[in-house]
Formats: C-alpha cells, sequence, structure tokens
C-alpha cells in the first residue's frame, strides 16, 4: 500500500475514533446525565426525594441487596420505557414531515459538537492530536449557523403535528428564535474582538496562557493583576455574558424562557402528538442544546477546559513515558465545569418563573438587542483606545454616552402608557 | 375612621433592571435546596422525613408510628370478647356504601348454636377493596358497631379476585373489640 493512503486511512481513524468518542461516549451520556441531574435536583429544591432507587438490580442474580447507585440507572430505564411504548403516528398528521421533525432537532445539536474543545492537545504514539473533533477556524459562527437549524425540527413539529397546541407551539418558537439569535450574534462580538480569533480551541489557549475573559487574574502562567485595557474591558465582557447566557437560555427553550412548550398554556406544546421514541428524540435534543449551550458558554468566557491560575501548562505537559495525557485531565476539568453549569440551568428552572409573551419579545427586541449593540462599541472603544489619540477616545466616549441615552430616550418615548384596568 | 387611599409602590431603577432580584432568587434557591438536603425543611419533623426534604421513603420508614387517632384505614369485621361475631347482616352498610364495595349474603342462625337467640349473621361478606374509598360511612351507619375502620393501608394483590375482602379475611384483620354493645349478651 503506498504511504499515501495508509497516511490517509490513518487519518480517517483518528477522525472516527473522536467523532465516536465525543459525540457518543461523552455528549450523548450527559444527556441522561442532566436528565437525572434535573430530576434529582428538582427534587431537592422542592423538598422531595428524586429518583434514588433505580441501579443494578442483584436481587434478580440472587444477591441479598440491591446496588442502587443513587438511582444513576434511572435514565436508563425511563429510555428504556420510551423505547418500549406504542409509537402512535395520529391520523391527522403530514407523516414526511412528522417522522423528519424530531431528527431534525437532535441532529443539529450533536452537530455542533465538532467544534468545541475539549482539552488542548495530546501527544500518543508520537502524535500529536487536538481534543477536538474539527478545529475550524470559524468556531462560533458554525455553532450558530448549525444551533439555529434546530428551530426547523420545532416548527415542523408544530405544524406538520395539524393540531392547534403543537401549531402555536411552533410558531412561538420560530418568533423567539429569531429575536434571540440576533442579541446571540452580537452579544458574542465583543469577545471575538477581544481575542481576534475565530477558532474556539485559540480562544481557549489565549485563556488559558492570559486569563479567562471574567477572571483575568493571571498572565502568562503568572498570577498578576490585570491591566488597565483588561480591567476596563471586564465590564463590556460582563455585559456580553448576561446578554449571551440569558439568550443561551431562550435558544434551548429553557425557563423562563419555555413558550413553545409551556404546559400550562399548551399541553406540550410542539410535541403533543408525539410518543415514544420521536418524543424522546426531542427530548434528547432539547438537552444536548443545553449541553452545546452551556459548553459554548464556558468556552467563551470562562476558561473553556483550563483550571486557571496558571496551573494550565504543568497539567497539559503530565506525561506518562511517551504519551503526553495531561489532556485527558483538561477533559475532566471542562465536563466538571459543564456539569455545574447545568446545574446553573436547574437552579435558574425553579427560581425565575415564565415570562409572558410580549414581555419576552420586549426583552429580546427592545432591550437585548440594543445593549449588546451598545456594548459592541463600547468594547470596539476599548480596545481601540491604546492606538487612538486621547481626544478622538473622549469624543468617542461622548458619542456613545448620546447614543446610548437617545436609545433609552425613544426607548422610553415608544412604550405605550399603562392602562388603567379598572376605572 | 379615617380612609387610606393606597397606591402601588414606585420601583426604583434597581428594581426595574430585575437582576438583583434574580440573583436574590438564586441564593434563595440555594439556600432552599441545602436545608431540603440537610434535612432541615420546614415540617420535616412533624411529617418524620428520611433526612432528605420532606419525604418518608416508604419500604424502610413506614406511617405504623406516626398514624394519626383518627385515620381510617381498611375496614373490617370485628367480633366481641366472647367470640361472638357482631354482624347481623342488616345490610345498612351495604347499602349506604358509595362505591358499592359491600356485598351481604344474610344467613338464619341454626338454633342450636351458641347465638341462637340472635337474629342473623352473614353468610358472606365481601368487600371489594378496588371499589372501597375508606370513607367510613359503614362503619358510621352500623347499628352493631360490627364494622370498623381500621389503620391498616397496605392493601395489596396481584388480581381483582385477591382484593376481594371475604368474611374469613375481614375478621382476620378486624380482630376482638371489648366493650360497647353488649344487649345479645345474656351475663350483662
Amino acid at each position: 500500500m503506498p504511504e499515501v493512503v495508509t497516511a490517509t486511512l490513518i487519518d480517517l481513524a483518528i477522525i472516527i475514533t473522536k467523532i465516536v468518542a465525543f459525540t457518543f461516549m461523552v455528549v450523548l451520556p450527559l444527556v441522561p446525565l442532566s436528565v437525572y441531574f434535573e430530576r434529582r435536583f428538582s427534587a431537592i429544591i422542592q423538598d422531595r426525594v428524586g429518583p434514588n432507587r433505580v441501579g443494578i438490580p442483584l436481587t434478580l442474580f440472587g444477591a441479598k441487596k440491591d446496588f442502587h447507585l443513587f438511582g444513576l440507572v434511572q435514565p436508563i430505564a425511563d429510555g428504556l420505557k420510551l423505547f418500549l411504548k406504542e409509537d402512535f403516528t395520529p391520523d391527522h398528521v403530514r407523516k414526511a414531515f412528522y417522522w423528519l421533525a424530531p431528527v431534525l432537532t437532535v441532529v443539529p445539536a450533536l452537530i455542533t459538537v465538532c467544534v468545541v474543545p475539549f482539552g488542548p492537545d495530546v501527544t500518543l504514539f508520537g502524535r500529536t492530536e487536538k481534543l477536538v473533533i474539527a478545529d475550524l477556524d470559524v468556531g462560533p459562527l458554525f455553532i450558530f449557523a448549525i444551533s439555529s437549524l434546530t428551530v426547523y425540527g420545532i416548527t415542523l413539529a408544530g405544524w406538520s403535528s395539524n393540531s392547534k397546541f403543537p401549531f402555536i407551539g411552533g410558531v412561538r418558537s420560530t418568533a423567539q428564535m429569531i429575536s434571540y439569535e440576533i442579541c446571540l450574534g452580537l452579544s458574542v462580538i465583543p469577545v471575538l474582538l477581544y481575542f481576534g480569533d475565530l477558532n474556539l480551541n485559540n480562544i481557549v489557549q489565549e485563556q488559558a496562557d492570559n486569563g479567562w475573559l471574567l477572571l483575568p487574574f493571571w498572565t502568562d502562567g503568572k498570577l498578576s493583576l490585570p491591566s488597565l485595557q483588561t480591567t476596563l474591558f471586564m465590564i463590556p465582557a460582563f455585559i456580553a455574558f448576561i446578554i449571551f447566557t440569558v439568550s443561551i437560555f431562550a435558544e434551548t427553550n429553557r425557563m423562563p424562557f419555555d413558550l413553545p412548550e409551556c404546559e400550562t398554556e399548551l399541553v406540550g406544546g410542539y410535541h403533543t402528538e408525539y410518543s415514544s421514541m420521536k418524543f424522546a428524540m426531542f427530548f434528547m435534543g432539547e438537552y444536548a442544546a443545553m449541553v452545546i449551550g452551556s459548553a459554548l458558554i464556558i468556552t467563551l468566557f470562562l476558561g473553556g477546559w483550563s483550571a486557571g491560575f496558571g496551573f494550565d501548562e504543568a497539567i497539559a505537559n503530565f506525561s506518562i513515558g511517551d504519551f503526553r495525557i495531561g489532556g485527558f485531565i483538561h477533559v475532566g476539568i471542562f465536563l466538571t465545569k459543564l456539569l455545574v453549569f447545568i446545574l446553573f440551568f436547574i437552579l435558574v428552572r425553579w427560581t425565575v418563573p415564565r415570562f409572558r409573551y410580549d414581555q419576552l419579545m420586549k426583552l429580546g427586541w427592545v432591550i437585548f438587542f440594543e445593549a449588546a449593540l451598545i456594548n459592541v462599541f463600547l468594547a470596539a472603544l476599548i480596545i481601540a483606545a491604546p492606538g487612538m489619540a486621547s481626544t478622538i477616545t473622549v469624543i468617542g466616549l461622548i458619542l456613545l454616552a448620546v447614543v446610548t441615552a437617545a436609545i433609552i430616550w425613544v426607548a422610553k418615548v415608544s412604550e405605550p402608557p399603562a392602562k388603567v384596568l379598572r376605572a | 375612621m379615617p380612609t387610606i387611599k393606597l397606591t402601588r409602590p414606585k420601583l426604583n431603577v434597581g428594581e426595574k433592571i430585575y437582576f438583583g432580584a434574580l440573583i436574590k432568587g438564586f441564593f434563595l434557591t440555594m439556600m432552599h435546596a441545602v436545608k431540603s438536603l440537610r434535612g432541615k425543611s420546614y415540617g420535616a419533623e412533624g411529617l418524620a422525613s428520611s433526612g432528605l426534604g420532606v419525604t418518608m421513603q416508604f419500604p424502610e420508614q413506614r406511617w405504623d408510628d406516626h398514624m394519626p387517632e383518627y385515620y381510617r384505614g381498611a375496614p373490617t369485621l370485628v367480633t366481641d370478647e366472647q367470640g361472638r361475631e357482631r354482624c347481623v347482616s342488616c345490610q345498612l352498610c351495604e347499602f349506604i356504601c358509595p362505591p358499592k364495595a359491600i356485598k351481604i349474603i344474610p344467613s338464619e342462625i341454626p338454633s342450636d348454636d351458641k347465638w341462637a337467640k340472635v337474629e342473623k349473621r352473614p353468610f358472606e361478606f365481601d368487600i371489594d377493596m378496588t371499589r372501597c374509598i375508606y370513607c367510613g360511612m359503614c362503619e358510621e351507619v352500623c347499628p352493631e358497631q360490627a364494622i370498623y375502620l381500621r389503620k391498616d393501608y397496605l392493601i395489596t394483590g396481584t388480581s381483582r379476585a385477591e382484593m376481594v375482602h371475604d368474611k374469613k379475611k375481614l375478621y382476620e384483620i378486624g380482630g376482638v373489640r371489648v366493650g360497647l354493645v353488649n344487649k345479645w349478651n345474656e351475663l350483662k
């Protein structure tokens, strides 16, 4: 066999290994795990116990006691139940789209996994490999492009179900997605300006060396106070973080923005007519989107796989013999952060009540859109200030203040006066 | 009395921004979760919680010691201290029973029986526990104080037939009840 072919085959094998490892052995198992955490943490918040029984049924094989494992096997039992249920297709649905919709919600969420950096590079058998499936130079853009496709699944599910509640859910989802996609894209621009890079792996590497975006307390691997520019940049970074996080909540249809499926108004929302595995796929897509969303927030703002405080260099170079496997420790750190953020998602669910639909729209279009836009200019000003004459900077600041005041004034004036509900 | 006109309080800027309240809310929820984890939730003690929230975890922990006096469990038939069946099969409970769970077939008492002077006794007395709603009307209506709601609450069965309590089972759960009516007792 010629050498080129061998090399190509090895490359292919490595890519397939990465896909299988990251998509099917890291992200997919995270879905049932987050379902478990959701149920357990919700239960604790509500003074209940939650699923704590399902484990390994050793008594079936003659042992004295079951091994309950804190109920960690519960999601598998749930999945098995959904798998064995009758897959009922109502008579009135548009079959082709009805079958296509669940797939369209799961697949984009799983495709976006490929640009998420799980760790720095590792050296195995003399080959150095990055712990990311595709080292794209347009990481965040790719994620936005693909993840917004999930709304097609939801909309199609709503429309093809041919019944009123799913339809309203689908329409709501579309409107919500359009409103928050804009804030999502705009809020991330300051971050990209700061790093000057669209490669997620480089962004994380930069954060590992010079401090996380929201915690810049070390430079070149040594603890130190941030420079004036970095300190000032924390303001737009924090605004961007808030807008981005809230938009991710809206994108993943989580509380407090779960209007497409709110139980109190729309029965089950867009998946009312679905059952069995098709319903499970919606469920999976939703949780996969949540996992990817948290991964993106962590990667952009909270240092991705880096442990921070100057430990990263040492961890990354940890090796046994010729195998430099410190990267796998970083994968562990990344997953820990991810789980913490998923717990935060659940905490929000049980703290913030659901928004009314007009409030949701107002928040998206009137507040976050403008705030993100102003934030872009503020960030640009802070980044460009050292290279400009101070007078230009001051003029820029004044202009920004005037524009901000004008926007706030317009928003206030255009707001309809509160109606008197009772005479 | 002076009349006070209440006005809706005006929100200040901090309250309008909403994020302060959100963060306060996160802390509140988190504190509640920690409390629940430590088994210190409100009412955990009174409900005999398992140490996680306020929930009692069933097969290991049971209500038995915490059952209130007025608890209405399974309806049962009782005998008196002489071992006489109290029920005279008047069928009042059968007629009052809202879900029609009780079925009685009355029978005569043979003249050579010890309790021959008692009018009747049930030949068959079935309570269908899949229908019983534990309302306690049978207990209230019984003129002979023969039927009582006991504290048994674990009524299970693997078939419908098993869920029908017949006379033998009812007396078995009910046991002996001392005192009260003894109008059929010659020795009184």
